[in-house]
This record gives C-alpha cells, sequence and structure tokens, in this order.
C-alpha cells in the first residue's frame, strides 16, 4: 500500500460522504465554543428551529472578553451581554460549559489539551484560527467563521476541499535559550505569511520530535500565520506521555487499545508531500518581530531592515510603512529598541512550561521601572499549578501583575489594552497593527525573551542572563 | 440569502497586501451579538484617527468611491483572526465582490458563506484594476454563470470557482438545509465509528 502522510490517514478516516465535483462532507470529532464568535451561529439554529446534533462532541469556554482583574463585577456590559449569551445558549442547547467562575475555564486552546478532550486522531474545529493549536497531538484542527459554527453545531460536519500537504523538516537541534516560539517565528520569517497558503503543514524532523507537548503546541499554535489550513504532528511517545491520565483520555488497558489506535494514524516512513521546505533548527537564534505581520521577525543580534534591502516597490512599501506605524528607523539594532510593556500569555504561550521559562529568567531581579509588565496563565489550572510552585511570588516580587486567565492583551478586547504609540514585548502570536490595542506596537517573542525584556527594559538577548547548563 | 447571477459595480482599490481581519474590523466592534450594522465600522482604524476625523491617507470615504461594491485587494487578502464579522462588515458597507491575487482561507470560506463572491485573478490583472480603479466611477461586471470579470473597455478576464460554491451561490442556497438532507450517511457514519 501507498505509504500515506497523517493529514491524508485522517482525511480519509473522516469522510463522511463523497462525489465528484464537491467537497467532501467531513465529520467533526470536537467542536470547542468560545463567546465571541457563537452568539450569531446559536442565534441561526434558533430562527430556523435546529438543534445541536452532539452537544457531547461540543465543549464551551469564556475567554476572549473576560476580565483579567476582579471577576466578580464585569463593567463592560457588551461583553457582559455575549457572556451572558453563552450561558443561555449552552443551557437551551445543553452544552457543558467553563464559565468565568469554573475551575476549569481558560484559553480555548490550552483547556482542550489540559481536559484531555484534544487527542490524536481527531477532527477539531473551533471559530477561532488558533485552533491549529491542537494539530500539536496529531488532530486535524482548523479555525472556523460563525457560519461554519452554527453548519457543525447542526450537522456535527462541514463540507471541505481536501487541503494540500506540506511537509516542513526542522533538522538539527535547536540551540541553548532558542525555543520552540523562536523556531515557529524562525519559520515564518524564512518562507513568509503566505507560504502554507491552501495547505496543511506537517512539521517533521529531528528538532520537532524533541519538542516536549507545550512546545509542540506553540509551533502549531502559529501555523496559521504561514498562512497554512492547520499544522500537525505525528504523535509518538511524548504524546501519549502528556495524554495518560487526563480527564477526557480512556484508562486502563483502554488507554494502551487507544494509543495503538493513535500509533496508526502518525505519518508512514515514505509518506509524500504536495511540497517540502527544510530549515536548520541549530541556525536559528532567537527572535524579535520588527513590523505588522508576523513574518517581519528577525535574529536579536540583527537590525531593523530598511525599505531599500528589497528591490519590489510594493515590499519596500511595505517595509516603509511598517517602519513608521512601529516608530523605528532602519539599520536602528533591535536589541537597543526600549519597550513599556510585557505580556506573557495567549494561546502561544501560557502554558505551565511557558511560565516556568520566564520565572527562570526573573528570578532574584526586578522589571524595570519604566515598564509594566503582566503575566496571564493560560487557564485556571496552570494558574493553580504555578502557584503551587511560587511561581506567581517570583512575578510579583519582580514587579510583575499576576492575573486570572483568559486571552487577555493578545487581542485587547477586554481592559488589558497598550496604548497608542507604547511599544509591547508579548509573547502573543500576532503583531498586526492596533492588535493589542489602537496605535500599540506589538513585539513577538518567546516568553524568556519577554522576561529579559522586562527586566532591561529593552530588547535584550536572553541567553546572555541565563546559566548554561552542561 | 439571494442568489447571485452578475454584479456590476464600482471598483474600490486598495493597493496593500497582507490585509488582516484586525484592519477590517477591528476587535472593539466583535461584542455585538447580531450580524447587522458591522459596516459603519470597516476599516476603522484606517478611515479614522484618534479624533473620529477622516484620514486623508485612506480613500474609502472619497465622493468617488460612494456606493462601491467591488474591493480590489493585495496578495493573502483577509488573513489572520477568523472573525466573521469582517465580511459581514463589508457586505454590510455594501461589497458583493472582493478581487485580489490570493486570499487568506478562513476569509474565503467565510466570503462564500455569506453570499460575497471571492475572485482570485492573476497579480498583472489585479495591478491593473488597482491602478484603473484610481479613477472616478471606474467599474467592472463579474457575470459568475460566465465565470467572467470585465470592465467594458478592454479588461477581460475569467476566474475559476468550485463548481459546489458557484452552485450554492447562484441558487441562494442554505448549506444546512442541504446537509441535513445528508441525515442518513451522517448517522450511518457515526454507528460504523461506533464499532
Amino acid at each position: 500500500m501507498k505509504p500515506k502522510n497523517i493529514i491524508e490517514k485522517l482525511w480519509d478516516e473522516h469522510v463522511v460522504y463523497q462525489e465528484s465535483g464537491k467537497p467532501d462532507l467531513l465529520y467533526i470529532d470536537l467542536h470547542l465554543v468560545h463567546e465571541v464568535t457563537s452568539p450569531q451561529a446559536f442565534e441561526g439554529l434558533r430562527l430556523k428551529d435546529r438543534s445541536v446534533r452532539r452537544p457531547d462532541l461540543t465543549f464551551a469556554t469564556m475567554d476572549h472578553n473576560v476580565p483579567t482583574v476582579n471577576r466578580t463585577v464585569i463593567n463592560d456590559e457588551v461583553a457582559k451581554t455575549q457572556m451572558t449569551r453563552l450561558d443561555k445558549n449552552c443551557k437551551e442547547f445543553g452544552i457543558e460549559l467553563a464559565d468565568i467562575h469554573h475551575p476549569d475555564q481558560g484559553i480555548v486552546h490550552v483547556i482542550g489539551p489540559e481536559l484531555g478532550l484534544t487527542q490524536p486522531g481527531k477532527t477539531i474545529v473551533c471559530g477561532d484560527s488558533h485552533t491549529s493549536t491542537h494539530g500539536a497531538f496529531g488532530a486535524l484542527a482548523f479555525g472556523i467563521g460563525t457560519s461554519e459554527v452554527e453548519h457543525v453545531l447542526a450537522t456535527q460536519t462541514l463540507w471541505q476541499s481536501k487541503p494540500k500537504t506540506l511537509q516542513i523538516e526542522v533538522t538539527g537541534k535547536l540551540g541553548f535559550g532558542v525555543t520552540a516560539k523562536d523556531l515557529i517565528l524562525g519559520i515564518i520569517a524564512k518562507f513568509g505569511v503566505g507560504s502554507g497558503a491552501g495547505h496543511v503543514i506537517e512539521f517533521t524532523g529531528e528538532a520537532i520530535r524533541n519538542l516536549t507537548m507545550e512546545e509542540r503546541m506553540t509551533v502549531c499554535n502559529m501555523s496559521i500565520e504561514a498562512g497554512a489550513k492547520a499544522g500537525i504532528i505525528s504523535p509518538d511517545e511524548t504524546t501519549f506521555d502528556y495524554l495518560k491520565g487526563k480527564r477526557h483520555v480512556p484508562d486502563g488497558d483502554q488507554f494502551q487499545t487507544a494509543v495503538e489506535k493513535w500509533k496508526s494514524f502518525a505519518s508512514d516512513d515514505g509518506a509524500s508531500y504536495d511540497k517540502t521546505l527544510q530549515i536548520n533548527g541549530s541556525e536559528i537564534e532567537p527572535q524579535v518581530t520588527w513590523g505588522t505581520n508576523p513574518s517581519m521577525g528577525i535574529s536579536i543580534s540583527s537590525h531593523v531592515p530598511s525599505p531599500d534591502q528589497s528591490t519590489k516597490k510594493s515590499e519596500q512599501e511595505a517595509i516603509q510603512r511598517a517602519l513608521a506605524y512601529m516608530g523605528l528607523e532602519g539599520g536602528e539594532k533591535i536589541d537597543e529598541v526600549p519597550i513599556d510593556f510585557v505580556f506573557i500569555g495567549s494561546c502561544t504561550n501560557s502554558r505551565l512550561s511557558d511560565l516556568r521559562a520566564a520565572a527562570e529568567v526573573v528570578k532574584g531581579r526586578k522589571v524595570k521601572d519604566s515598564v509594566t509588565a503582566l503575566v496571564v496563565p493560560g487557564s485556571q489550572s496552570v494558574k493553580n499549578q504555578a502557584e503551587e510552585e511560587g511561581l506567581h511570588k517570583i512575578f510579583l516580587d519582580a514587579g510583575f501583575e499576576w492575573r486570572e486567565s483568559g486571552c487577555s492583551m493578545c487581542l485587547a478586547m477586554n481592559d488589558d489594552i497598550v496604548p497608542p504609540g507604547k511599544r509591547c514585548a508579548s509573547t502573543s502570536n500576532r503583531n498586526f497593527e492596533g492588535r493589542q490595542g489602537n496605535g500599540s506596537r506589538t513585539h513577538l517573542v518567546s516568553p524568556a525573551m519577554a522576561a529579559a525584556a522586562a527586566i532591561e527594559g529593552r530588547f535584550t538577548d536572553v541567553r546572555e542572563m541565563m546559566t548554561v547548563v552542561h | 440569502m439571494k442568489g447571485i447571477r452578475e454584479i456590476s459595480g464600482k471598483v474600490f482599490p486598495l493597493d496593500r497586501d497582507h490585509v488582516d481581519t484586525d484592519q477590517i474590523i477591528p476587535k472593539q466592534f466583535l461584542k455585538k451579538i447580531d450580524r447587522q450594522g458591522f459596516g459603519q465600522f470597516l476599516f476603522f482604524h484606517w478611515r479614522y484617527d484618534d479624533d473620529g476625523e477622516l484620514r486623508k491617507d485612506f480613500h474609502l470615504d472619497d465622493a468617488k468611491y460612494a456606493g462601491a461594491s467591488i474591493i480590489v485587494g493585495g496578495e493573502n487578502f483577509g488573513c489572520g483572526s477568523s472573525r466573521e464579522h469582517a465580511p459581514w462588515a463589508l457586505q454590510d458597507f455594501g461589497f458583493e465582490v472582493v478581487i485580489a491575487p490570493s486570499f487568506a482561507d478562513i476569509f474565503y470560506n467565510n466570503c462564500l458563506k455569506n453570499g460575497i463572491l471571492p475572485i482570485n485573478l492573476e497579480h498583472t490583472e489585479v495591478e491593473t484594476l488597482l491602478e484603473k480603479g484610481l479613477r472616478a466611477d471606474y467599474s467592472l461586471t463579474v457575470n459568475l454563470e460566465q465565470q467572467t470579470v470585465h470592465d467594458g473597455e478592454g479588461f477581460e478576464s475569467t476566474f475559476e470557482i468550485d463548481p459546489y460554491w458557484k452552485q450554492m451561490l447562484l441558487n441562494g442556497w442554505d448549506e444546512i438545509s442541504i446537509t441535513l438532507s445528508y441525515e442518513e450517511q451522517i448517522e450511518q457514519y457515526e454507528k460504523t465509528r461506533q464499532e
């Protein structure tokens, strides 16, 4: 039999109906729902007197809008309406909800894996582009719009055209102090924000195999920033070890049966792809983005590019425009750029290992006076575990704020906003104009790099602040 | 949803690559729970300065583009967030067609589901339209049935669209109703998976 890659296997496994001249009707195993992209979908069901086909395969939480301080009073009336509406919708349609006061509450892409809802071989959708995160487990996971949310609620399926497959092979080992975030930023800087368009990316190679599950989630999370429909990593022992004992994962003998099944989804040796790209992981340095899309990134030791570095007029204009928005000069050294805010959080980097990495840099040091720094854990569970380890004390002693879980300053839908003209070192995933607040200037970095920037008040090579482990 | 056959309308040229959905509709306007009224917030921070005055370097509100129904943009149009509020805002503002050399996948799908026609044209063709679109009253006619775009003054092109989506748009069909007619297949699939 012809060797198959994991994307082809998962596709074939989930086709409900196939007819030439039509997209395939694909079954959805898990539908995650949040407050911002779902109200119009539920309203659509109501108008047509339709029900939710599989409430048991649907799970909801509140994350985008939620305040990260004082949860008892929500001042934003409009946001409150969205949360109240989700609560009402979940009750009416019989969907399990982790609301703002629930111990399972958190960013939807953090709690899915935490609860063991995310498993290898599943098709997973959510009305959020960063659903690609769940691909880290060997699941086919992608973001959808609100009409599709309604479609999945009503039918548990989606009409989908088979995507092309792109293999990104990361050879070698990541260097000292270089993280999964640097890897994915390096990949997007090298290949561009459109490199994955129309494709699902499978990340392969030695550097990927060596990543922990939380690191793999960071990589897959940002596949969408390369334009891909989804990112995926074939499951292996690292995946199974992570899943063992999680609430929704089978236990005892059934776990072993599940593992055997999950193993069968991994890409076969000799599987082929529509396209393959390669990058050497050992050549990647800690990254900082300088511009207004995630491919505008450079190494910490580099200079901000000048428009004349490009020969294409449209690129020159794009660089010019980005520099003007970001308040930077071409040729400036990135490690001399001062910052005003630090945000450690988001579905990219708010898990326990991210907070540990940042705390290690912060321990015994102080946040620069001119800097406002906050840590927003990805979920209540992450927050509790971090507090058990005393991480919150390290952050608070250094001058960080320690918050409740949510999307927070990644997209600034709540009160966590970067003011106009202010510069933020952020562990999130998008540096678009105004993303963290109107006129805000976002630089994407890893948690360790964000922590280092908080201490120094400017971007700095975190490797110089770390102890070399021999 | 009403069906689309032929759309003739004024062109608004937006000569920028990677126009993301955060620009199309900023997050502070995503808190509504219905689908209406997003047009006033379209490209909000590109149109208005901090004092709420129209910016001089963005031309959507110029008199010559009043009533435009076709927007022409650059590469990777609609990238970023999956928010369907982006096509809702475009549609509410009056746009029925988006032409670009390439689209982000989720945005492309979101357009189709709302009866907005996304059209891929060659890079050089889009450049021509972006330039011609600078003129007042430059109009295009898009025919979905024939899959053609022309301006009646020499520009003519054809575009590809998935035959399934072409049918859906021509007829203005409700996708969920169609899928529900496959109930039997869905049930069968669920039974097989349980075994």
